[in-house]
């Protein structure tokens, strides 16, 4: 098994500057009855995105033909609330790769990881500046190297390191899975048993 | 050599390996799995064609998922069903225990996992949600993990895991009349906001915290996640032995002798170092209400919705688009507003002493006629209990109904859903956008401030029905 792998990326951005946003938004609970990762992406932020008959809301910047692009930037404190991990998958499911916000919560940290979408938490004065050339040009591009574990804008001349933990940084480069690798060392978990169970 | 802290004990008693500049692959006790967010794992497991590791070590019951009405008919919602009668088949196919819908034990799995001495101190315990931190209550490293993880717990018993810092918020003091272990949360977490405890693991301490039952240190620990958390513990003392001992799963005879001793270990060391320590106090704390979409948004109820320049002004936006969706004005009181339904259960207050509490307050009283109200326990033995306690027939009594378990409206997944644009109080954890229903507005409290909005169909002061 494997997830994607990421390496750069280079893209245009979607802007939410909204601080907070739980993942009860990014996918409201009624979604969770499938049994399966497919088919999120259709429901992602659904009640920010539709109106109750289905209809796009035309304010809402996903249903906005201006902006587009595989990187989300978004507002502090971003995938708190619910452990779902369907919020991961309604992000890929749409075509985003990175998440760009000065704050993350933790669990989505990890499903995002572990579905090849890189968090990328960039300061708050960083984040302002990549809003604030959204805004300017909705097309402007915006550079994620994960190698060298750089984010910028080019054209604005502004760039800024994140951290990543390195083992997860491999793990994304290569396309890794951690099931594999813990599979992959059962004959140690069998002995710690062994001994703990004594 | 500084001592260690509660969380240093269990942590490093469950490292296999550190993974190099990474993880490391902590071992796992107990992992409780429920219809919502296991089905893509065990898809995952038949992929790579394997099976759970320790069914031994596992234990599943439907919660999210369920009706809380007519449990005995087949579940009429065909995806609800589906999602049921799937994780009854992967645990089957596993020899993994669950508790299905009417078995005696079925309920919320945060509410089980207690009742029947599963959760025990010293233990790592996991499940694909995120209250999993309520079982912190007793002393172990219980913290909510996704999907990919439930079934890397599934196919290894383990999980990697980066070391959280650590916390402790500590409450002295006595709390006032009328105020519980949820106004001590949400309190806490109006004060230091829902990103304030993230990257830590929190425990919480002082003698606020200690002179509380287990079922009252349950909902503290369970809102941990709300302030960001990777989870929240308690230490174990005696009243955390004393609610163990004898359930259905604790040691008995000489291993529960054995399991003492071991747990009195547990407590964090006189000079053991936090990354961070906070301090409140107990009789600063009112009853609390939440105003706004997220579970900081909380203020005591005697006070007001803070005005536009009180916030910062990065979350101006933020805050006015809350405000909007709740239809209140910066400034207001939230004493006297309207409420339309009124919700008790969930993992965070559906256990029996919440129970007692909500029917304490409303016995000999009427529930307001413009109140819709749910009363819904965390599971069956809640439920007996209730039963067994007359409980249900003060309800009936005042008014009200007791429903069958499950979680319900707290994330109304299944058929308990706030309409569009109604306000509701709830003892449940979370406020929100759209997370009791599409277009529902939550006012997260205690089940006695849910109480008094439920018997006067405002919000409403505990306090002043208390002699």
């Amino acid at each position: 098994m494997s997830i994607d792998k990421f390496v750069t990326l280079e893209s245009s951005c979607v802007p939410l500057p909204i601080e907070n946003v739980d993942t009860d938004q990014i996918i409201p609970a009624r979604f969770l009855k499938a049994t399966t990762r497919e088919g999120f992406g259709d429901n992602l932020f659904c009640d920010w995105r539709y109106d109750k008959n289905g209809n796009p809301k035309p304010d809402f910047v996903l249903n906005n033909p201006v902006y587009s692009g595989q990187i989300l930037v978004a507002g502090k404190n971003f995938g708190s609330g619910s452990s779902r991990e369907h919020a991961a998958w309604a992000i890929h499911g749409y075509g985003f790769k990175a998440v760009v916000s000065s704050f993350f919560a933790d669990i989505f940290k990890n499903n995002s990881l572990n579905n090849g979408i890189l968090p990328v938490q960039v300061t708050d004065g960083f984040l302002a500046q990549v809003f604030d050339a959204i805004n300017e040009n909705p097309k402007v591009l915006v550079k994620v190297d994960l190698e060298n574990q750089t984010i910028s804008v080019p054209a604005k001349g502004i760039s800024e390191k994140f951290d990543i933990n390195p083992y997860k940084k491999k793990c994304l480069i290569n396309g890794y899975d951690d099931i594999d690798y813990l599979i992959s060392i059962s004959e140690n978990i069998k002995a710690w048993e062994a001994k703990a169970e004594k | 050599m500084a001592g260690k802290t509660l969380f240093d004990k269990i942590w490093e008693k469950h490292v296999v390996a550190n993974v190099e500049g990474g993880p490391s692959v902590l071992y796992i006790d107990r992992h409780l799995i429920h219809e919502v967010t296991s089905p893509q794992a065990f898809g995952g497991l038949k992929a790579r064609g394997i099976k759970v590791r320790r069914p031994d070590k596992t234990i599943a019951t439907p919660d999210h998922n369920i009706p809380t009405m007519d449990q005995h008919l087949p579940i009429h919602d065909e995806l609800s069903r589906f999602q049921v009668n799937k994780l009854k088949e992967n645990c089957e196919e596993n020899g993994v225990l669950m508790y299905g819908l009417n078995h005696p034990y079925n309920g919320i799995v945060h509410v089980i996992g207690p009742e029947l001495g599963i959760t025990q101190p010293g233990m790592t315990i996991v499940c694909g949600d995120s209250h999993t931190s309520t079982h912190g209550a007793f002393g172990s490293i219980a913290f909510g993990i996704g999907t990919s993880e439930v079934e890397m717990v599934l196919a290894t018993q383990c999980l990697m895991q980066s070391r959280p810092k650590t916390m402790r918020i500590n409450v002295e003091g006595a709390l006032q009349k009328g105020v519980t272990s949820k106004d001590i949360v949400l309190y806490i977490i109006s004060q230091i906001s829902t990103g304030g405890g993230t990257g830590y693991f929190v425990e919480f301490a002082g003698s606020a915290i200690r002179s509380l039952s287990m079922e009252a240190r349950m909902t503290i620990c369970n809102m941990s996640i709300e302030m960001g958390a990777r989870g929240g513990m308690i230490a174990p003392d005696e009243i955390t032995f004393e609610y163990v001992k004898g359930r259905e799963f604790a040691p008995k005879g000489e291993a529960w002798e054995k399991a003492v001793a071991e747990w009195r270990k547990l407590p964090s060391d006189a000079d053991a170092k936090f990354d961070k320590e906070l301090h409140f106090k107990a009789e600063d704390i009112e009853p609390m209400i939440t105003y706004g979409t997220n579970p900081g948004m909380g203020i005591g109820i005697s006070g007001k919705i803070p005005s536009l320049n009180e916030v910062e002004a990065a979350s101006v936006n933020t805050f006015k688009k809350s405000l909007d969706y709740m239809g209140y004005q910066p400034g207001d009181a939230m004493v006297g507003k309207p409420v339309d339904y009124v919700f008790v259960g969930s993992c965070t207050n559906g256990r029996i002493e919440d129970l007692r509490a909500f029917a304490a307050f409303i016995k000999g009283k009427k529930k307001a006629d413009n109140v819709t109200a749910w009363i819904v326990p965390g599971s069956k033995q809640v439920e007996r209990q209730a039963l067994a306690e007359g409980i249900k027939e003060i309800l009936e009594a005042a008014g009200f109904e007791l429903r069958q378990p499950g979680c319900s409206a707290c994330l109304a997944m299944n058929d308990d859903k706030i309409p569009e644009g109604k306000y509701a109080v709830a003892t449940s954890n979370r406020n929100f956008e759209g997370r009791q229903g599409p277009g529902a507005r939550t006012m997260l409290a205690s089940p006695l401030t849910a109480a008094a909005a439920a018997i006067t169909g405002v919000i409403s002061d505990p306090r002043t029905f208390l002699s």
